[in-house]
């Protein structure tokens, strides 16, 4: 490793709160400030605090601004009106993911993509390389934003004392500009948890600020800090992709089982051919959820098998520290990915029973 | 926290002697680093093993680790307790978070593991 490890603004903060500190992505993150059980448990219940600066963010505006991430997404961006916000791919031409993305419509020709840390040199030269000869501007600005994960059943409560935009009106993917604790940020009631809860971006330099006005507003509700380790839990519980485990350049929209975010109606964008043509011949495996009766995890990478067959691969698979039992997603051949469907898990060279089970695994009450 | 009445591996864990029985765990330092434990594998008791085989498997939310054989010997027992409540190594690993006990030829591999001392410089 020639490059440097990069810290977001918070890193002095964590370490003093005693968080473990792990490499992720390139970034030197909070894996865990506690224990991953207690952090997935208060988000659940109460709520959680996560630095997520590492995110990247990319500026596109211009004319061309709609017609371009029309071109080089799945979903539909005509949808979007200012302060909406939508989940998309952008994609291969072969309808697999360069990376999953959040579409913020700020104005008519202005947009913020939020991308993978581990993605944004390569998002960002894919983006700039399609918009070439557009009428459009392409700015990497991941080192402007800091962005701060609110997450929990108590987050508005939280929030609303240190802000003067009104949170309960606020609908699920929408956004508002406004000031929290006097520091100017976009408040976004989006998440990677499967609970209610915003994503707060604010100016790089003001994390620390917005970060102890944010705890300290809390503190009365129970919110504690919370690390990489229970945000990858939470999400797994909810069944939101993890890029580099679930989804990457070699699976395609349809078979991450993510075909509501692909608007083939809409006109064409890079990869459409392509999943036009799966969409018509039919998929061979598709992302499903599974648990596991025995104790042992089934993780990233281990295979699935049937009938004596080696079928498929795990891509994520946990301990489910809500529900109380092991969990994963794998990619299986289209006739196995039917709920109540029995398969093995080879662990350690072992066949553990599995099954094919509904997802999302957990669904917040309402 | 690194009691001085047994001896320690590079790869963190302890051994205590008492006769023929060493009773094996793993150190404060390992759980901490593990996180919280939410499945040990047990040794299959009866098997015999040399040190450096793998004698079971401990599982923690975000990685699985396996655990070896710190001398060699024969399995007597495996901590039954840890099936139900696995999180008591993460609570008490030098204590009842014990893992599993062999029987012994000699002390011999033992003694020349690690003391509390030089393990405390090993974690810094």
């Amino acid at each position: 490793m020639s490059e440097t490890i990069r810290t977001t603004s918070l890193n002095r903060v964590h370490r003093e709160a005693g968080a473990r500190m792990v490499p992720f992505a390139g970034w030197d993150m909070p894996v865990q400030y506690t224990s991953v059980l207690d952090e997935h448990l208060a988000v659940r219940t109460r709520a959680g605090l996560f630095d997520v600066s590492h995110m990247g963010e990319v500026a596109v505006r211009g004319r061309d601004a709609l017609a371009f991430l029309q071109h080089i997404t799945s979903n539909d961006v005509s949808r979007l009106t200012p302060g909406r916000i939508q989940y998309s791919a952008l994609t291969t031409p072969q309808g697999t993911f360069v990376d999953d993305l959040l579409v913020y419509k700020l104005a008519e020709d202005d947009f913020l993509l939020v991308i993978n840390a581990g993605n944004t040199p390569k998002d960002v030269a894919w983006i700039a390389d399609h918009a070439r000869g557009r009428d459009v501007d392409v700015a990497d600005v991941s080192g402007r934003w800091c962005q701060l994960a609110l997450q929990g059943p108590m987050a508005e409560t939280i929030l609303a004392p240190l802000t003067a935009t009104a949170l309960s009106g606020m609908k699920y993917y929408g956004f508002e500009r406004g000031q929290v604790a006097g520091v100017t940020c976009l408040i976004s009631r989006t998440g990677y948890t499967g609970e209610d809860g915003f994503e707060l971006y604010g100016p790089w330099e003001d994390a620390e600020r917005l970060w102890h006005a944010v705890l300290s507003a809390g503190a009365p509700q129970g919110l504690v800090p919370a690390g990489l380790a229970a945000r990858d839990t939470l999400r797994l519980e909810a069944k939101m992709a993890l890029y580099g485990n679930d989804i990457d350049d070699t699976t395609t929209v349809l078979e991450a089982d993510l075909g509501w975010i692909l608007k083939l109606e809409k006109g064409d964008f890079v990869g459409r051919d392509a999943l036009v043509r799966q969409k018509a011949e039919g998929l061979t495996r598709r992302l499903v959820g599974f648990e596991t009766e025995g104790r042992a995890v089934a993780r990233h990478g281990y295979e699935a098998h049937h009938a004596g067959q080696a079928v498929g691969v795990i891509t994520s698979g946990s301990f489910a520290p809500f529900l109380k039992k092991n969990i994963g997603l794998a990619y299986l051949p289209l006739p196995l990915g039917e709920p109540g469907t029995r398969f093995d898990v080879s662990i350690r060279g072992r066949l553990e029973p599995a099954v094919v089970v509904p997802t999302p695994f957990y669904k917040r009450p309402r | 926290m690194v009691p001085s009445d047994r001896r320690y591996t590079k790869d963190h864990e302890w051994v205590q002697v008492e006769g023929e029985v060493a009773t094996i765990g793993i150190t404060d330092f390992a759980q901490g680093e593990l996180g919280d434990i939410v499945y040990v594998e047990p040794p299959e008791t009866g098997k015999t093993v040399a040190a450096g085989d793998v004698l079971g498997t401990i599982e923690s939310v975000k990685a699985v680790s396996e655990l070896y054989a710190p001398v060699g010997g024969t399995v007597l027992e495996a901590n039954a307790a840890l099936a139900q409540a696995p999180e008591t190594v993460n609570r008490d690993p030098h204590g009842a978070g014990w893992i599993c006990k062999l029987k012994i030829a000699s002390r011999a591999e033992s003694d020349a593991l690690l003391d509390a001392d030089a393990y405390k410089a090993l974690i810094g």
